[in-house]
């Protein structure tokens, strides 16, 4: 299909409207980044006055450094940190095991263990019952609950155990002739075999934490212990709203704006830096948990 | 392992024997009870790992679905879910009289029609155009930024589409007043939130969704384009004669996924968007439940406003799912 020469003048145009169209949609979809990232380098006067467009205008970094005085920025940074990297953990010790025991043909009541599973993609209690649950096991305003209480997912134990499935036969029964037993044959032979799915799990489950507000805001009090999802979410809607805060930042070299957009640009980095990992992995993951039952 | 008593074959055996043998064999055939024990004890390591993630399911998943009866009962924080008196239909009565309710229900389905209607054919078409490019590093570039917005969380578009479309400094009221417009302060406007949450997420998802369909066209067979090219097709004809109908499964299916989510809106979206201006046409059933149940303490009646929900929900992934299977051959189960 790659050579040109074959298509005539119409599908040429056809291929130059199509090259245009989707450079005015790629353009689209990272605009905005551009924007919040001039925004935050910008001063608060030329902010206010609405005058960035695309870069930064009274180049400052003075948003940055107000950002980073506030100690609730770092408190919920850091706690952002270990919702993020004890949930995924505690995701993995779930979802690995109970996937592998899924996709095992001698497993007694497979097929109904399977549907349990699937059937919790499809039908929630809501909200409600499951605040009022969280709140009777004692786990509100916890590290703890917020890290066990979103472990599963039946779309991620299903779409390791498709991927599990599809490991040939052989690969195990070599291992067993050698007398592993089933956690060996897990741990050494399908985990090793499985590093792209398990990836793929991984990130889903870091970004879903990493950017997991409404639970941290409904489960939690304590203003230490929320995320940083939280607190940016505090900054752009509650400060903006409030009149006083933007009265008092007039004549400083940053404004409401520029903050919150600095503080956007301080939470996006850690996601762009495993992007390239994520990209590497997901268009393959997102198709083997894709509709396969 | 040869049961005692089946080893008596061999012909000319009288019919009698032939009774005999089957009686030993089953009288020495191990029980249920004994087999499954065996088989537990050879495998049990199996169950040791399925049984974490299963009690797992039972305590958050399932355990809340015993507790959804508070949409029938008269809910008392201090007697707890069982003690509490049972009323009937008494909640569900009470929000088909409220207004605020009703006006839930209808903005939900105003926004996910909305949604539908130009949201589900964004994808498509978008992988349908990245399969048109020819130049390789054109499409990974333009793919890897249209994927992106997926992964920002919705505290941050929804801080950038706060700061975008903010009257003082906002661009979208730089570029209005550029063309001699009136700057608006569109949060505040009712009829300007469906537009503004719409589009926003589209342009969040559109793109990472179209991954799903890039995948189905990576597996239609290249033969097809091939033959079509022998007899002349343009591009625009194989993409219609060819691309579209071998996609056409994978369009199906995630249709039913879509038409069962219908009620789904993204409301954490929608929470951090609207504001009591614009209730009027922001507020759908599942930001109802919050502001009620989470807010308001009404646990009782806003279960049941998201049992209503979730009833219907299952329903319309049953149905279509039924309708598709029946029609088109394709189906999620």
């Amino acid at each position: 299909m790659a050579n040109m020469n074959l298509y005539s003048r119409g599908d040429k145009a056809f291929v130059i409207l199509n090259m245009f169209l989707i450079a005015v949609f790629t353009i689209s979809a990272l605009y905005p980044f551009i924007y919040i990232a001039s925004l935050s380098m910008s001063t608060g006067f030329e902010a206010r006055a609405g005058n960035v467009v695309l870069t930064p205008v009274g180049f400052t970094l003075d948003a940055y450094a107000q950002v980073l005085s506030e100690r609730m920025f770092w408190v919920s940074y850091g706690n952002t940190f270990i919702y993020t990297i004890g949930g995924t953990l505690m995701s993995l010790a779930f979802i690995i095991p109970g996937a592998y025991a899924l996709s095992r043909r001698q497993l007694y009541g497979r097929r109904f263990w399977n549907l349990m599973v699937a059937f919790t993609m499809w039908f929630h209690a809501g909200m409600i019952p499951f605040f009022l649950n969280m709140r009777d096991l004692g786990l509100l305003d916890s590290y703890f609950g917020i890290i066990i209480g979103f472990a599963v997912n039946g779309f991620n134990i299903i779409l390791l155990r498709n991927f599990f499935e599809g490991i040939p036969q052989s690969f195990e029964e070599a291992a067993r002739m050698d007398g592993a037993n089933e956690f060996q044959v897990l741990w050494k032979v399908y985990m090793p075999l499985s590093k792209p799915a398990i990836a793929t799990v991984a990130l889903f489950c870091i970004v879903s934490r990493w950017n997991g507000f409404f639970w941290a805001m409904v489960l939690l009090q304590d203003e230490d212990k929320i995320p940083l999802q939280v607190y940016l979410r505090h900054v752009i809607l509650e400060l903006s709203d409030d009149e006083e805060f933007a009265a008092t930042l007039l004549d400083a070299t940053y404004s409401f704006e520029t903050v919150s957009a600095a503080i956007i640009v301080c939470s996006i980095i850690p996601i762009l830096l495993i992007y390239p990992f994520l990209q590497k992995y997901f268009s393959k993951g997102i198709m083997l948990g894709g509709v396969k039952e | 392992m040869s049961t005692p008593g089946t080893n008596v074959g061999g012909p000319g055996k009288t019919e009698e024997t032939v009774l005999l043998a089957k009686e030993a064999l089953h009288t020495t055939r191990p029980s249920r009870m004994v087999r499954v024990g065996d088989h537990l004890k050879r495998e049990w390591q199996l169950y040791a790992m399925l049984i974490p993630t299963i009690i797992w399911l039972l305590v958050f998943l399932y355990k809340p679905m015993y507790g959804l009866q508070i949409a029938f009962r008269d809910y008392s924080v201090f007697r707890g879910v069982a003690a509490s008196p049972w009323i009937g239909f008494e909640h569900f009565e009470t929000l088909f009289n409220n207004d605020q309710f009703l006006r839930a229900l209808r903005n939900t389905i105003y926004i996910s029609g909305l949604s539908l209607l130009f949201g589900f054919p964004m994808p498509i078409i978008l992988a349908l155009m990245f399969n048109e490019i020819l130049r390789e590093w054109f499409k990974k570039t333009a793919q890897t930024i249209v994927y992106l917005p997926h992964f920002i969380s919705s505290v941050i578009i929804a801080g950038i589409v706060i700061t975008g479309f903010s009257p003082s400094a906002g661009i979208v009221n730089t570029v209005l007043e550029w063309f001699g417009g009136e700057s608006i302060y569109f949060l505040t406007r009712p009829e300007w939130f469906r537009p503004i949450f719409v589009g926003t997420t589209i342009w969040q998802e559109a793109g990472f969704q179209s991954i799903v369909y890039l995948a189905a066209i990576a597996g239609v067979s290249p033969t097809l384009y091939e033959s079509a090219v022998v007899d002349g097709a343009s591009r625009w004809q194989m993409m219609w004669k060819i691309t579209i109908p071998s996609i056409l499964p994978t369009i199906i299916i995630m249709l039913i996924i879509r038409i069962g989510n219908m009620l789904e809106v993204s409301f954490e979206m929608i929470i951090l968007l609207y504001q009591p201006a614009t209730y009027e046409t922001a507020d759908v059933v599942n930001t109802f439940i919050y502001r009620q149940g989470l807010q308001g303490g009404q646990y009782d009646l806003a279960a049941a406003a998201g049992l209503f929900n979730a009833v219907v929900a299952f329903v319309l992934v049953m149905s279509a799912n039924a309708i598709s299977k029946r029609y088109s051959r394709t189906s999620l189960w």
